[in-house]
């Protein structure tokens, strides 16, 4: 009797990991260029969780339509964390071939000569790539160490049907009006990052008493507050349990599809924005493996699946200027010049100034 | 009073189920949204079957659940019989003290000792990369060991050893004797034993997340989803996972009554 139920259970999962659809995006030359020697090897990729196009719903699966391709098997690992990527990388024990950390990561590992050079000349869809974004005033990424994968910039969401329209300003966060009904980041560097940019400060700052100051100003608005809060903000502005909250740009358009009421504004102050970018660490065991899949991730088609599921900004030139594209001139995704906000990225911050920063933070929680 | 207390079994059994219920509620939900029901579908299902991500993950976390606890199993019970064996009264103690000590161990403490040893152990062979399949597998039979020896032993204890001599007496090999005569009356608490593995190997995040490598299993991946919000997808996985542990459960224990009442209508 068991048995028997075992062999139904073990036909029905087997059936549904077989009926994976084969998608025909590509024409034949294309999916030529792609056929290597390399058939057969593994090729181990470290990811964001969810930050890959990956069949649900209908999209294009990409590591499989990589694996059909090429013939390498694709070991896709995922992280929650620039920091829990860094101490898997750190610890040993694992190797991967290809991680896609964000821009202060990507600086530490460099500095900590963890990176290995990409070979940009193998790359023939180099030429998508946007290399304004290599910039040591601003990005701190190096051309040939990374190539830029997704873009995102953190706003203010708020419910319009709750409240009316904010002041364009962090301050909103604080408001004496909203009190219970806000809601701010539950991590170190965006959490500061609100009050930071209402002082003035560099979010890079390493002047300690600016840290301080920022954390005062944190705790002058926890009364305020209804909660420090990650993906929950997700529910939390759905459903209306709070009406305003910070988030990043993208998620506020998944959001909106559940409920139309809200609105989205970025800050006069001005305001976050993050890359992240596809890097090849030292431990890599499968270079060439790890450079056609940098290839193949910068293929139109590609990159258009990753950008329509993933939600946020593409820094993919084919990508931006194809009006296919589901968020073609969004003007949240991509503000006009004139709409633009004031922008500054993360940067890798030394390490005394970081643990200043998270003891005041633990500080901040336990207030 | 006899009020009162159906009432208070009725809360108890609404807090243990309500979330479950409302995961499934909201499984079949036909909008992206996993707080507001918009109407009935099977969208996630269908989007579930597409998914490699996720049913890679899946198949992982079976493949570990299935084999950690026919292992742990296999050795528990064998354990078991040995410590049982065993003539001084302290050795045995020590040995049950040294078993059931990574059961109280925080698991935090379990995972990052055994990472610890496989990257040294890892790292003295030369070996780049050492955590993968089977680490998580090792540390899995680990934790399952103590579990299985607890559901076994009390069992063997209450066993009556003298079977055992007559099964010896009548000509049967000591090997013979313990399958033929032991064997067959300490099988449910194999089974139980076996089950429980089965499922604290399913449900393990703290361990498998220090040793898995490139080998991760469903409560990892799920986790990693945590920046976004997780998928309704996961909670179409997550229910047809509760309703065939369940379904398994009730057929083992109507097997289990009717192989009671065999027995007791043989006694």
């Amino acid at each position: 009797m068991l048995k028997k139920i075992f062999a139904v259970l073990l036909c029905l999962t087997l059936s549904i990991s077989l009926c994976g659809c084969g998608y025909e995006y590509f024409n034949p030359e294309l999916e030529a260029s792609y056929t290597s020697d390399l058939a057969g090897t593994e090729l181990n990729v470290y990811n964001w969780g969810e930050y890959i196009s990956d069949g649900s719903d209908g999209c294009m699966d990409v590591n499989r339509e990589f694996e059909r391709i090429t013939g390498i098997k694709v070991n896709y690992t995922t992280f929650e964390s620039n920091e829990t990527m860094y101490s898997q990388l750190d610890n040993g024990g694992v190797s991967y071939d290809i991680i896609i950390p964000s821009e202060y990561m990507i600086e530490r590992l460099m500095s900590e000569n963890m990176l290995e050079k990409i070979d940009i000349s193998k790359l023939s869809n180099y030429k998508y790539v946007d290399t304004s974004y290599f910039n040591p005033d601003t990005t701190g990424l190096v051309e040939g160490y990374a190539i830029p994968y997704n873009v995102g910039m953190v706003g203010i969401i708020y419910n319009s049907a709750l409240i009316d329209e904010p002041e364009h300003s962090w301050t909103a966060l604080w408001d004496e009006k909203y009190r219970n009904m806000s809601l701010n980041f539950n991590n170190p560097r965006d959490g500061f990052m609100t009050a930071q940019m209402i002082k003035g400060y560099s979010v890079n700052s390493t002047n300690l008493a600016e840290w301080n100051d920022a954390c005062e100003l944190l705790k002058s608005g926890k009364d305020v507050l209804q909660s420090y809060v990650m993906d929950e903000i997700y529910g939390k502005l759905e459903t209306g349990e709070a009406a305003i909250g910070p988030y990043y740009a993208g998620d506020y358009l998944v959001m909106q599809e559940v409920n139309p009421d809200l609105k989205f504004f970025y800050p006069e102050e001005g305001t976050n924005i993050f890359i992240d970018a596809i890097c090849i660490p030292k431990c890599v065991k499968n270079y060439e493996a790890a450079l056609l899949y940098i290839n193949f991730l910068l293929e139109p088609e590609i990159a258009l699946a990753n950008a329509e599921y993933i939600g946020y900004a593409s820094p993919h030139t084919a990508v931006i200027n194809n009006p296919d594209y589901c968020y073609y001139q969004n003007e949240i995704l991509y503000p006009k010049k004139e709409d633009m906000p004031k922008v500054e990225y993360y940067r890798n911050i030394p390490e005394e100034v970081r643990m200043h920063y998270e003891n005041l933070w633990l500080d901040l929680k336990l207030y | 009073m006899k009020t009162l207390s159906r009432i208070y079994i009725a809360l108890i059994l609404l807090f243990l189920y309500a979330p479950v219920a409302v995961m499934i509620v909201f499984s079949f939900n036909s909008g992206g949204s996993v707080w507001v029901f918009e109407g009935f579908s099977l969208d996630w299902y269908k989007g579930l079957a597409t998914n490699s991500s996720m049913l890679t993950a899946l198949q992982h976390t079976l493949i570990v659940a299935v084999l950690s606890a026919i292992i742990s199993t296999v050795m528990g019970t064998a354990a078991s019989v040995g410590i049982l064996a065993l003539r001084k009264k302290f050795t045995r103690r020590a040995v049950m003290s040294a078993t059931n000590i990574p059961m109280m161990n925080a698991d935090i403490v379990t995972g990052v000792s055994l990472m610890l040893l496989f990257v040294f152990v890892g790292s003295l062979f030369g070996l780049k990369e050492s955590l993968g399949f089977f680490t998580v597998l090792a540390a899995h039979i680990t934790f399952n060991l103590p579990y299985v020896i607890l559901s076994v032993l009390p069992r063997l204890r209450a066993t009556d050893m003298s079977l055992n001599e007559a099964a010896l007496d009548l000509g049967c090999t000591p090997v013979k004797a313990f399958f033929k005569v032991i064997l067959p009356s300490i099988s449910t608490s194999i089974f139980t034993g076996a089950i429980m593995a089965f499922t604290l190997s399913l449900d393990d995040f703290v361990i498998s997340y220090f040793t898995c490598g490139h080998y991760q299993t469903l409560p990892i991946v799920i986790y990693n989803m945590t920046k976004k919000t997780v998928s309704p997808d996961v909670y179409a996985l997550s229910t047809i996972i509760f309703l065939a542990v369940f379904v398994l459960l009730i057929l083992y224990n109507t097997l289990q009554s009717k192989a009671d009442l065999r027995r007791g209508i043989r006694a």
